[in-house]
């Protein structure tokens, strides 16, 4: 199968690097892969070429996270075809715009990939293998109920064979069916097993081309520098510094914020644009420091006004009634998602037409905003989606996709490819907005929780990026994995008296949508406040958990300390910290075990998480987006933090925003335990129970409870 | 116009002499396997080897590498046969979006070079490329997968 995507990307190849006059023809098709084929498609979603190859059409971005190879399980399963013949392709966002949305949302974000759009992808494949089915049927002149289809080949009683390859044309030209039956899972075959991602032979060849690879002839290179502190302007810049230095082409100023240098190479874009002299109008906003912001936030942790997520009964009245009253303040810092790749889009304007080629996690965004910034209309415009080197959320946005596209309205006709330096990209993203918890609990005389009060003071992501999806000026999403209800990310403790509000509080920085988003930090609040609560009780963690969480949420936590043998003893300093979360709507669990040195140096161990996501599509692909969920969560409990000064961000690359690395990387064990009746998302949601886990295995560890990240400011030494 | 030996052949470039090698291979030779990801030395997306070494070619001014023989990802496998490090990749399909992959492979290939059956804490201290996507749990069994290959 790995072939196969090779020999299509490698047509994509010859005709984008090669072929410098038709070129462009080559791109003026849609599709890689198909656009050699001789034969029609069976509908929007799949192709089977003479060959018997069969090419799935993907609308989802693959940013690591498998979705490509879950999806075309998906097709595959329903349509029984042979998995070894099977590639893949992008349907651009302007095709799909063309076609009525065909292909629906493009929207890769939210862990939403597979549980959003297994149903219709999944009655694609059906719907293609009945149009196959009946034209053999109607070429042998027998009913299609006595044949039998197996890896795409077609048997009928009486000997005759046939396969896939040889029927398409035929039925490529058949009404589809109106309704089709799919499967039970239980009789998949190709969908729930572990199979191999479709797209790694040229990861580990160097083959594989992500945006910052593309050329084109023609192309040049460009090099931003946005005002230092977001929401300023640019005041001046002097071109003629640097309109003379190698291989420069161009300096333009671009959406009065920002200055970019145009030449032959990014080396040369760079080093211009290093040389070049701006000055910036930050205004008051200059005067914003990191102090200035936590001092926001704290006052709405007790202001009178707040936005109500979730209420039962009176907690107040409960907790100034109880035997026992616990509370604690928690905060959560902003961070980075930090790509590996850094942004960048490339861009060809002009008069009639403008095209763009990226990564993006929203190609019908990106779209958008390449017609907004070219001033041409949607349908004179095209995205031509590349693999994304990373996207955590941060590629939901096209904020790099418009720079590209304003670059190259400024040299019509000449392709330029906009690259952002670690540093541009370091310093103007929408971030992980921070916010500030305080947590109120009431105990009876029994250690039993009587009332729960948590206020969430902080930045709205919604207010940043959407203001228009704000419900009577409050974000929902503040809330995940605390709501009242739904199917996304509930609340799953049974508490009876119960308030949780949210204080907006919305600094000047830009706060986004980063992998996990808000389940992230209220499961660091409330799953460490219950280890808070639990130790006031008097109670272990888990009992404490149990007798409180819903069903659902109690199973997944149990298989979690079952299979780390959570309470049976361990090696001498280790302990064990527990936490779940719905999220995603999916119900996880992780127990940390860890030890800390008596100078404070910690070690995670193991990690071992449990999932139930529902129906499982890939086994094996579930597992790796656990353990990297772990990366993601541990990296920012550890180090993750983005600070402000005189407006801007202070962090510029990996040297001041630390990550995880192998050497801290601990074991993971993954435990699927899926109940088969509802789709969940799995590429976010266990990053929320990693630092509250761990955090909790600390503070048996060592008595001391971290209520503030990253990690790294908190002193761990035993007390002497 | 000057001359460096990549991957067994003697390639032309003209860009500047200061110019970081990364930039050279990528820009200049096409050979866009290996990455920016910081610039800086931090990350490894940009490691190759020179004469044998694991070395991050952001670092690198062009002009030092003289003579010295570079080998990028795209030197790795032989007429299309994946080097072992490059087939327990595979095996264990570690990639997720892969960005970083190129400097893991060639990272693990200096590191097996030198240490055959590399333990754990070699591979810790030998592996300190960033994975985003967080793929160490993959890369860690892949390279002892590798060693007994
Ligand atoms: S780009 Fe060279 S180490 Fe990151
Ligand atoms: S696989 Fe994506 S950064 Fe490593």
């Amino acid at each position: 199968m790995t072939i196969q995507t090779r020999v299509g990307r490698r047509n994509f190849l010859a005709s984008s690097a090669v072929v410098a006059g038709g070129f462009s023809l080559g791109f003026s098709f849609p599709f890689q892969a198909s656009a050699q084929s001789p034969v029609k498609e069976l509908n929007a979603w799949v192709v089977i070429q003479p060959d018997d190859k069969v090419v799935i059409r993907v609308a989802r971005s693959e940013m690591g996270q498998g979705t490509l190879t879950g999806l075309c399980q998906l097709v595959a399963e329903e349509l029984e075809c042979d998995w070894s013949k099977v590639t893949w392709e992008y349907p651009t966002p302007g095709e799909n715009l063309k076609r009525n949305r065909v292909w629906k949302n493009f929207s890769t974000g939210g862990s939403r990939g597979i549980r959003e759009s297994n149903q219709y992808v999944r009655e694609g494949g059906a719907m293609a293998r009945e149009m196959l089915l009946a034209a053999a049927a109607a070429e042998w002149k027998v009913p299609a109920g006595e044949l039998k289809v197996d890896k795409g080949v077609i048997t009928h009683s009486s000997g005759k064979k046939t396969t896939y390859g040889a029927v398409a044309a035929a039925a490529a030209q058949l009404e589809p069916p109106k309704e089709v039956k799919l499967k039970d899972p239980k009789d998949w075959k190709i969908a729930g097993k572990p199979l191999k991602r479709l797209d790694t032979v040229d990861k580990v060849t160097g083959k594989q081309l992500y945006g910052i690879d593309f050329t084109m002839p023609g192309m040049l290179v460009a090099s931003v520098r946005a005002c230092p502190v977001i929401g300023g302007k640019l005041k001046s810049f002097d071109a003629a510094k640097v309109e003379k230095m190698p291989g420069v082409k161009k300096v333009v100023a671009i959406d009065g914020n920002a200055v970019v240098v145009v030449a032959d190479t990014y080396w040369n874009a760079r080093t211009a644009l290093a040389a070049l002299p701006a000055e910036w109008d930050v205004g008051k906003l200059g005067e914003v420091q990191t102090e200035t912001i936590t001092a926001m936030l704290k006052e709405g942790l007790d202001a009178n006004e707040a936005f109500v997520g979730n209420k039962v009964g009176d907690a107040k009245a409960a907790i100034d009634g109880a035997a026992k009253k616990v509370t604690a303040t928690y905060s959560f810092p902003y961070q980075h998602h930090v790509t590996m790749e850094p942004m960048n889009a490339t861009a060809r304007v002009t008069a009639d037409k403008c095209e763009v080629w990226c990564g993006t996690q929203n190609g019908e965004a990106a779209l958008a905003a390449a017609s907004e910034a070219c001033g041409l209309p949607v349908a004179q415009c095209e995205v031509y989606k590349m693999l994304l080197g990373g996207g955590f959320g941060r590629r939901g946005r096209a904020d790099y996709v418009r720079q590209a596209v304003l670059v190259a309205k400024e040299m019509p006709g000449t392709p330029v490819k906009l690259i952002w330096s670690r540093e541009e990209d370091m310093t103007h993203c929408q971030y992980h907005p921070t916010t500030m918890c305080k947590l109120t609990g009431g105990l009876d005389a029994q250690g039993n929780l009587v009332g729960l009060q948590m206020r969430i003071s902080g930045q709205s992501i919604l207010a940043s990026l959407l203001p228009q999806n704000l419900v009577n000026g409050m974000d929902p999403a503040t809330f995940q994995g605390v709501m009242a209800q739904g199917p996304e990310a509930t609340y799953g403790y049974n508490v009876p008296n119960l308030l949780i509000d949210h204080a907006m509080r919305n600094p000047h920085i830009t706060a986004g949508f980063w992998r996990g988003v808000n389940v992230n930090q209220n499961a660091v609040y409330m799953e460490c406040f219950m280890d808070e609560l639990a130790q006031a009780a008097g109670q272990d963690p888990l009992a404490f958990r149990l007798k409180l969480l819903k069903p659902k949420w109690a199973a997944v936590l149990q298989a979690a300390a079952d299979k780390a043998g959570y309470g049976k003893p361990l090696p001498a300093g280790h302990f064990h910290g527990i936490a779940q979360v719905m999220g995603y709507g999916s119900y996880v669990a992780g127990v940390a075990e860890v030890s800390v040195s008596d100078d404070g140096a910690l070690k995670i161990h193991k990690i071992t998480a449990a999932t139930n996501p529902g129906h499982v599509v890939n086994p094996a692909q579930i597992e790796r987006q656990v353990s990297g969920s772990f990366v993601y969560g541990l990296s920012a409990m550890l180090y993750g933090e983005i600070t402000v000064k005189d407006g801007a961000v202070e962090q510029t690359n990996f040297d001041s925003y630390n990550v995880m690395r192998m050497d801290e990387m601990p074991k993971v064990e993954t435990v699927l335990v899926p109940t088969h009746d509802f789709w969940g998302g799995v590429g976010e949601p266990t990053i929320a129970v990693a630092a509250p886990a761990v955090l909790n295995g600390i503070a048996k560890a060592t008595g001391k409870r971290v209520r503030d990240l990253p990690l790294m400011h908190a002193d761990l030494k035993k007390a002497s | 116009m000057a001359v460096i030996n990549v991957n067994g052949k003697a390639l032309n470039h003209n860009a500047d002499p200061r110019t970081p090698l990364l930039w050279v291979l990528r820009e200049q030779l096409g050979l866009t396997g290996t990455k920016y990801g910081c610039g800086i030395a931090q990350c490894g997306a940009c490691t190759v080897m020179i004469d044998g070494v694991a070395t991050r070619s952001c670092q690198v001014p062009v002009n030092s590498v003289g003579a010295k023989k570079v080998t990028t990802i795209e030197g790795l496998a032989a007429n299309g046969t994946l080097n072992k490090i490059q087939a327990a990749w595979v095996a264990a399909d570690v990639p997720q979006c892969g960005y970083c992959q190129s400097g893991m492979v060639m990272a693990a290939t200096a590191l097996l070079a030198a240490k055959p059956n590399p333990t754990d804490a070699d591979i810790d201290a030998a592996m300190t490329n960033i994975c985003r996507c967080g793929t160490y749990v993959q890369v860690r069994e892949a390279i002892h997968a590798a060693s007994k290959a």
